[in-house]
């Protein structure tokens, strides 16, 4: 029969991503934690996302755009 | 075009680009279009129903100034009746703090960038607290406009062209390693300004005139302010209309709406409602005395002076509020929503990393980060002046907007 052991032996510190909730819980119980400043990219938009992904997944000169700027 | 090269090519003419305060003339001789009751102001196009108090009690002053009218009465009626034609200063090559009001016989600033043969203007900064980019316009008001358009004008003028013109990217370069912003902290780019001028202006002026002028440029703190904002226009307008490419080239404010021009968009503006500046207040005024965001003066955030160099200046929050380590953030934050660093604006503090340079339509949507803006606060009602100062920021919906318009753009 295995003998019961704590999930974590050590001391540990936590970075956290998102929610700032678990970061203080876990500093109120005296855990080291750095909480990082993260968003979801455009604020979880998905219409913005699809746009962004759009140019980003632009693969080189697609169009004749020299004279596309609304001037 | 990608949009990469598209931002580099961008980037390059910004980074090429100087600023040499050459001249100082009427605006109807050098400012295009600036027709009889033509009114120039800051930010982008609005009408009189919608214009803030400050901008009213400006073009209030700015009229009586120019003779068109007597009273603040007689102004509303040609306001209302479209006598004055009111155009955004962007659409001339101008620019100006606040409401930035430009009419035909103010003496503006010629800046010139040389490289790109563009000229840019900028009417003379006359102080804090009760004047006339702030809606104030009572005979202090109107006696210092007309000394300054009368009298210092003409001896700077003079200066100018004995000196050969002064070259503010110089003076910006070396104020940003002085503890200078270049927006709301100003002390040692003033310095160096004065530096550059008074040996030339004790050659063209009179003893009394120029120990006049000289204690007014020295007090005024911030003289050098509008002269660097025509040169900063002058350095974006070189990066503007350049196809494909997704970097912001003006944040510019009425106080009734922010708007922002994008390089790849060409001369439209995305515009949002002002926000309110979370600011620190002069005695006696508050929050619910500001006028929301006004002003071009956010063109030094666009070059990356500002709020985007408060790393290089902790002085500054005296004025704006908040702590040193905020200005260091805050500036370290603007390096995620640009695409490149200033090649000759520098940060001691960020061992002599560049100011970021580039906002980027893309990045600030991603990010959720927007530009941070260092500014003075109007009060509301026309008439009073500056009430405090203090940050705030360019609204995301101006990026979203801007970013729905170039994907749009790419898919015709």
């Amino acid at each position: 029969m295995n003998k019961s052991r704590p999930v974590i032996d050590r001391e540990i510190q936590v970075i956290n991503i998102g929610i700032d909730r678990f970061a203080e819980d876990l500093m109120e119980a005296g855990v080291p934690v750095i909480q990082m400043d993260w968003r979801p990219p455009a604020g979880g938009n998905k219409r913005l996302i699809e746009m962004l992904d759009r140019l980003n997944d632009e693969s080189g000169s697609t169009r004749n755009d020299e004279d596309k700027t609304n001037k | 075009m990608k949009i990469e090269e598209a931002n580099k090519i961008c980037l390059e003419k910004i980074q090429s680009s100087t600023a040499y305060w050459t001249d100082i003339r009427p605006a109807r001789e050098v400012v295009p279009g600036m027709d009889e009751y033509t009114i120039l102001h800051a930010g982008p196009p609005i009408d009189w129903e919608n214009m803030c108090g400050p901008m009213r009690g400006s073009i209030i002053g700015a009229c009586i100034f120019e003779g068109w009218a007597d009273t603040p009465e007689e102004v509303e009626t040609i306001a209302r009746g479209g006598k004055l034609k009111f155009d955004s200063s962007h659409h001339h090559h101008a620019i100006g703090p606040m409401s930035g009001i430009i009419t035909p016989s103010m003496e503006v600033s010629v800046v010139k960038n040389d490289a790109h043969d563009i000229e840019t203007y900028a009417t003379l900064y006359m102080g804090i607290g009760k004047v006339l980019r702030h809606g104030a316009y009572d005979d202090e008001v109107m006696e210092k406009l007309r000394w300054m358009n009368h009298e210092l004008a003409p001896l700077l003028k003079k200066a100018l062209a004995e000196a050969g013109g002064i070259d503010l990217k110089s003076i910006v370069a070396q104020a940003l390693q002085m503890g200078d912003e270049l927006h709301n902290r100003n002390r040692a780019s003033n310095a160096l300004l004065v530096n550059s001028l008074v040996q030339h202006m004790i050659k063209v002026g009179s003893r009394d005139k120029v120990i006049k002028a000289i204690d007014f440029i020295d007090k005024a703190g911030h003289f050098i302010l509008n002269a660097v904002m025509a040169g900063s226009k002058g350095m974006l307008d070189a990066g503007s209309h350049i196809a494909g490419a997704t970097i912001v080239t003006a944040i510019a404010r009425n106080g009734y709406e922010t708007g922002i021009r994008v390089s790849g968009l060409g001369d439209r503006w995305f515009t949002a409602p002002a926000p309110m500046i979370d600011g620190v207040y002069f005695p006696g005024f508050g929050p619910e005395d500001a006028n929301p965001d006004l002003g071009d003066s956010a063109i030094t955030e666009t070059i990356g002076l500002g709020s985007f160099s408060m790393a290089g200046a902790p002085a500054v929050v005296e004025y704006i509020g908040g702590t040193a380590q905020f200005a260091m953030e805050t500036s370290l934050k603007m390096y995620e929503i640009t695409v490149g660093e200033h090649r000759t604006y520098k940060l001691p503090p960020l061992n002599f990393r560049g100011t970021p340079l580039g906002i980027d339509i893309r990045k600030v949507v991603e990010t959720g980060i927007t530009p941070v803006i260092n500014t003075g606060i109007a009060c509301r009602r026309p008439g009073v002046g500056q009430i405090g100062a203090g940050l705030t920021a360019a609204p995301m919906e101006c990026f979203t907007k801007a970013l729905e318009a170039f994907v749009q753009l790419r898919n015709t």
